[in-house]
């Protein structure tokens, strides 16, 4: 019975430990961490997130994407197809994807002249990016209308005054 | 017995301010128009706004102060100075309206930023910022690397004896032609030359570097703006880094070294004087400062390891460094790295490049290298004198587009402007710290805003105090117009209150 029940203690912890070391890995590193903490993170397999922005940049079969979480954007040296799994990138028009990425950190990457960057293994977009539909803001214009109609009153009596 | 400024005074300077925020209203118009045929209809009408208050305000300064007078020295400097704080406050409203900046102070902070071409930054989620608010902020570094009055009065004005006290007022020590007006066209001449030659290279290099075209020659004009004006904006949040490109690196180094060269020399490099280079006063106390800094700069860098090889020592320590010389503020770093990996040898190298600049009548701010050159002379002299018999005549000279002899009034005046930097260097550190920052970091940050660079280790941020916001703008300011018209615009309001 004894047997049992230290058999039963043994397997829980050794379930629980390797759920809470994946659950560790899985969980995601901030930008900030990584950049004020880099020389911790150097070469160490982490996993980023962020979203995606500007211009996907490819050279060669790989591929710059630069993920923003919100406080930085880091860079992310990926391969082109998996790059290509990116559909969209966020700009003033655009949310971005938002995708996460494990992969290698480096603090000052020897391939890439010392930049601060993510060599990435595997990549998955979390959740698609989408258009912003611009709603003219009518306050603006309102404002904008009562501007042009001093803007006139003013150019009229400036050339009153003139002649 | 101070004497209170005549109304006369406030006319003359009322009639010329209005002119240039006339001006600047309608260099809103391009911003604007850009927006229009991107489709980015509110960032147009934030224009439209800012450009018909711009106009409202400058039609009826011309019509109230109405003369035909020209501008006195005292009323020259006032109005640059007037003109810098005005356009700072005009220039903020459609950056404020986009809700890219948390408050009417980031706004202007920003703008004060774009105008004196320095490059610290407090815009909140850049890479979403429309393309005409982001042409917006680099146009603003080219038109303020020119100098905002004298570009806009050389293209509304047709000649004046005015122009001139105003040229000399946004800290242009020399004429470059007879006519001022003329100086300045040739000014613009250069610019517009070298910015498309500098967008069609860095368009093309961005291309090859994998960027769609469109966006490619968009960063590439901006980026140019930029470097060109010694500015430091990029289109992006991590600056030059979002390209992770050697070559538009490189290409940048070229564009932020046009940019820290007198504009007197690019005419007679233009004229096919190319000797001057190595003659120059300017350009040889440039070359040994950047020779003497960057060795103390990779020799910190070394003492941290903070990069395994040369190559990439070289390739991030003297980009930075060259950014931080030439007053530019490009950077391929996060701010944090020169507090972390950066030791605090290369940071003093660092700050001192900061801190001297590059040439006179060129678009950096700081001491710069003529000043610096004038008092080594100065200093060469008086070791001469006591070295020498008593009754030997110690002459030096130097060269600057042509032979000149070093008098006492030249070392004087280098020593004093020299001194007003070094003490504006000192004041915005000494806020820092009184604000809790590190002395470093404080001296970092004060000197790169004095000095109109723009390399930030991490203070400039929207969370900063207050008091440190206007601190760094009031520095941006006199840093960018070296004090003179600054001490004016004093001078003249304590007139004004004290005086009979």
């Amino acid at each position: 019975m004894n047997n049992m029940r230290w058999l039963f203690r043994t397997v829980f912890f050794a379930v629980f430990f390797l759920f809470a070391a994946r659950a560790c890995y899985a969980q995601p590193v901030s930008s900030a961490d990584l950049i004020n903490n880099a020389t911790r993170f150097d070469a160490a397999r982490i996993s980023y997130e962020g979203e995606a922005i500007g211009d996907i940049m490819y050279r060669g079969n790989f591929a710059w994407v630069n993920l923003h979480d919100g406080t930085n954007a880091i860079g992310v040296w990926l391969e082109g197809d998996a790059a290509k799994t990116i559909q969209r990138t966020g700009s003033y028009q655009s949310k971005g994807d938002w995708v996460e990425v494990t992969g290698t950190f480096h603090r000052a990457c020897i391939v890439h002249g010392g930049d601060l960057d993510i060599h990435a293994e595997t990549v998955r977009v979390i959740k698609p990016g989408r258009p912003y539909a611009e709603k003219l803001n009518v306050r603006k214009i309102n404002f904008a209308l009562v501007l042009l109609v001093i803007l006139g009153a003013v150019w009229i009596l400036k050339q009153l005054k003139l002649k | 017995m101070i004497l209170r400024p005549r109304v006369e005074d406030t006319r003359t300077i009322g009639y010329y301010l209005g002119k240039v925020i006339v001006g600047l209203g309608t260099v809103m118009l391009l911003p604007m128009v850009l927006g229009l045929a991107c489709n980015e209809f509110n960032p147009a009408l934030d224009f439209c706004i800012g450009a018909q208050i711009s106009l409202i305000i400058g039609i009826l300064l011309i019509k109230l102060c109405d003369t035909d007078k020209d501008l006195s020295w005292m009323q020259g400097m006032i109005v640059v100075s007037l003109s810098w704080l005005v356009a700072m406050v005009l220039g903020a409203i459609p950056m404020f309206l986009s809700g890219h900046w948390h408050s009417f102070l980031d706004a202007c902070f920003d703008s004060m930023s774009g105008f004196a071409t320095t490059g610290l930054t407090l815009v909140w989620d850049l890479d979403h910022l429309a393309l005409s608010h982001n042409f917006w902020r680099h146009l603003i570094m080219f038109v303020g690397g020119q100098g905002i009055v004298i570009v806009i009065l050389s293209l509304l004005v047709k000649g004046t004896s005015g122009a001139f006290k105003m040229y000399i007022g946004e800290a242009r020590d020399e004429k470059i032609l007879p006519n001022v007006v003329n100086t300045s066209r040739f000014i613009w001449l250069v610019s517009i030359i070298y910015f498309i030659l500098g967008t069609l290279v860095l368009g093309v290099v961005g291309i090859t570097e994998g960027m769609p075209k469109g966006s490619a020659f968009f960063h590439g004009a901006c980026i140019f703006m930029a470097a060109f004006d010694t500015g430091g904006f990029t289109p992006q949040s991590q600056n030059i880094l979002y390209y992770h490109s050697a070559a538009i690196e490189m290409v940048t180094i070229v564009i932020m070294i046009l940019g820290a060269i007198n504009f007197r020399l690019h005419y007679h490099i233009w004229m096919g004087n190319r000797r001057e280079i190595t003659k120059n006063i300017e350009t040889v106390a440039f070359f040994f400062s950047v020779s003497l800094l960057f060795v103390l700069v990779a020799i910190g860098l070394n003492q941290m390891q903070a990069y395994p090889y040369a190559s990439m020592l070289f390739r991030k320590g003297f980009y930075q460094f060259i950014s931080g010389h030439t007053g530019t503020g490009h950077g391929t770093l996060y701010a944090p790295q020169f507090i972390n990996d950066w030791s605090q040898l290369a940071l003093v190298g660092l700050i001192i490049a900061m801190a001297l600049g590059g040439a006179v009548c060129s678009t950096t701010g700081a001491i710069k290298m003529l000043r610096v050159g004038v008092v080594m002379k100065a200093l060469f002299q008086d070791i001469k004198r006591v070295i020498l018999p008593d009754k030997s005549i110690v002459i030096q000279k130097f060269h600057h587009i042509r032979d000149v002899f070093l008098e006492d009034h030249q070392a004087r005046t280098a020593l004093i402007i020299t001194l007003a930097y070094l003490a504006l260097y000192g004041i915005g550190s000494l806020v820092g710290m009184l604000l809790g920052y590190p002395f470093l970091s404080s001296l970092f940050e004060s000197t790169s805003a004095a000095a109109n660079v723009g390399l930030s280790c991490g203070i400039t941020q929207p969370a900063m105090p207050a008091a440190l916001k206007i601190t760094y703008i009031f520095q941006m300011w006199a840093g960018r117009l070296e004090f003179i018209s600054v001490f004016t615009l004093i001078g003249f309001f304590v007139a004004a209150i004290r005086g009979k």
